[in-house]
């Protein structure tokens, strides 16, 4: 087996099942995945074409395309495909494929940010807080970015699973340590 | 269909309290006339976003997922959420934990650390899921007290309450019943547009690596919504909430046009037929009015 296909099964493979990945063997370019994808309207996503690069271990051309993000993950593909491919989800573990070897944007990363200083992708500000109040509710909810000690919690997890290293957070910082990361 | 519980977890996530707050009291009270109680989950994160985190490292995405289930599991209460991105990660992780036991025991040895476990004693439901299958469409009839007779609806549904179907058991994805069902109940009218079930464009990291991409998607679903005569858009998630509502306005500086058109969560479109006040659900502080059509 190509060793790309085979390092997409074992990645993808701890979560979803070996079975559920090997399901990217069976593709056999009907394009049915392409002809239904809302993206591919509009950007170069073709989902067809990606499946045969993995099978053909293309790994440089795949996290090289900038395509591989323009998946909404609407799962559209994965509904519709005739031969069970559970396309959304090997697009999801070749992009984990991607991030690892340093092919991921700065605005992504800097969702990450966000997350490893407040808890949450999308954190709240002053303005939403006055929102809160108006309609009955406390300024800040009750989630991580209110307490220390959860927030913690959080940033303890994302340690332990090696996310502050995979988007090169500074802790000192807070931030990115570098806005272009090596590739 | 599970029994009706009389206490929920909700589990707010990101967007519902932090940038669209309106929904969250929307859920809150439109449960109380059911009799269903709202518990805050304390110490509750990001859900982390299925096709972000998911798409960064789905072992950093798991982890954090199955923490926020464990706080539920503390609290001995099922979960719901007002967003379809919460929706996807937390009832895709719990369903992963449940099926691969090797799997639940690499994610405790994670939780262990900050003193916390998953257990598989949850449940993960949409706020739209409890209504339409537990609450029911007859008892929904009974409380509506404004009926939205005259205004013509579109339904947007995004992409992970019905999608994968495996997991999320809603029926089909391609003649979804749920939303319609609901609509029909308040007394308003669907009206059927091109790209029904397309995604809002924002989803899987989009709108964060390149927004106008994301925003042409959306532009052009709310072209064909507007085309067939809707009076507003009406679907389940916060995160494409964000996208139709904000996005209109960015739309409108990045193309030159002048969209104003009306944005609702389900719940707070319930809510109005059921007598809540736009004011109080925050409709009046959204980027898009809300006609008089619908507040009458």
């Amino acid at each position: 087996m190509e060793p790309f296909v085979e390092e997409i099964i074992k990645c993808g493979g701890g979560v979803f099942g070996d079975e559920h990945m090997e399901t990217l063997l069976e593709c056999v370019q009907c394009g049915k995945c392409t002809g239904g994808c809302p993206s591919g309207r509009i950007t170069a996503l073709r989902t067809r074409k990606l499946f045969r690069m993995a099978q053909e271990g293309m790994v440089e051309e795949i996290f090289e395309a900038p395509e591989l993000w323009y998946c909404t993950t609407c799962y559209t593909c994965y509904e519709r495909c005739p031969k069970g491919v559970k396309c959304t989800d090997i697009i999801r573990v070749i992009r984990n494929l991607a991030a690892k070897e340093g092919h991921m944007s700065v605005p992504h990363r800097k969702i990450g940010v966000y997350a490893l200083k407040t808890g949450h992708g999308v954190p709240i500000g002053p303005d939403q807080m006055k929102i809160r109040e108006s309609i009955g509710l406390a300024a800040q909810p009750p989630t991580t970015q209110k307490y220390k000690e959860q927030l913690e919690e959080f940033q303890k997890i994302c340690k332990e699973a090696g996310f502050d290293k995979l988007i090169d957070f500074d802790w000192a910082k807070m931030d990115l340590k570098e806005e272009e990361k090596k590739k | 269909m599970s029994e009706e519980k009389k206490e929920y977890a909700y589990f707010l996530g990101c967007i519902t309290p932090n940038r669209y707050p309106g929904i969250e009291v929307a859920a809150k009270k439109v449960f109380d006339k059911f009799g269903i109680v709202s518990r805050e989950m304390e110490g509750a994160s990001c859900c982390p976003a299925p096709g972000v985190f998911g798409s960064f490292d789905l072992y950093t995405w798991l982890p954090i997922a199955a923490r926020n289930l464990a706080i539920a599991e503390e609290m001995g209460l099922e979960i719901y959420v007002t967003c379809n991105g919460c929706y996807g990660s937390l009832q895709e992780a719990d369903h992963a934990l449940k099926e691969n036991k090797k799997l639940r025991e690499q994610v405790n040895v994670i939780l262990g650390k900050v003193g916390r476990e998953y257990k598989g004693t949850t449940k993960v439901h949409h706020s739209i899921g409890l209504l339409h299958d537990q609450i029911g469409m007859d008892r929904l009839k009974e409380q509506v007290k404004k009926p939205m007779k005259g205004v013509n609806v579109a339904i947007h549904y995004g992409c992970h309450f019905l999608k994968p179907r495996e997991v999320r058991g809603h029926g089909s994805s391609e003649t979804p019943v749920v939303i319609e069902d609901i609509v029909a109940a308040t007394g308003a009218k669907e009206i059927m547009y091109k790209d029904k079930l397309m995604c809002c464009g924002a989803g899987g990291g989009v709108r964060t690596a390149d927004t106008p991409t994301a925003l042409e998607w959306t532009r052009q679903k709310l072209v064909s919504m507007i085309e067939m005569g809707a009076d507003c858009v009406i679907h389940p998630c916060a995160f494409c909430h964000l996208q139709l509502d904000r996005g209109q306005e960015e739309i409108n500086k990045i193309f030159a046009t002048t969209f104003n058109f009306p944005v609702l969560h389900v719940m707070q479109f319930v809510g109005l037929s059921m007598g809540l006040s736009a004011k109080e659900m925050a409709l009046d502080q959204q980027f898009t009015k809300i006609p008089d059509k619908l507040i009458k």
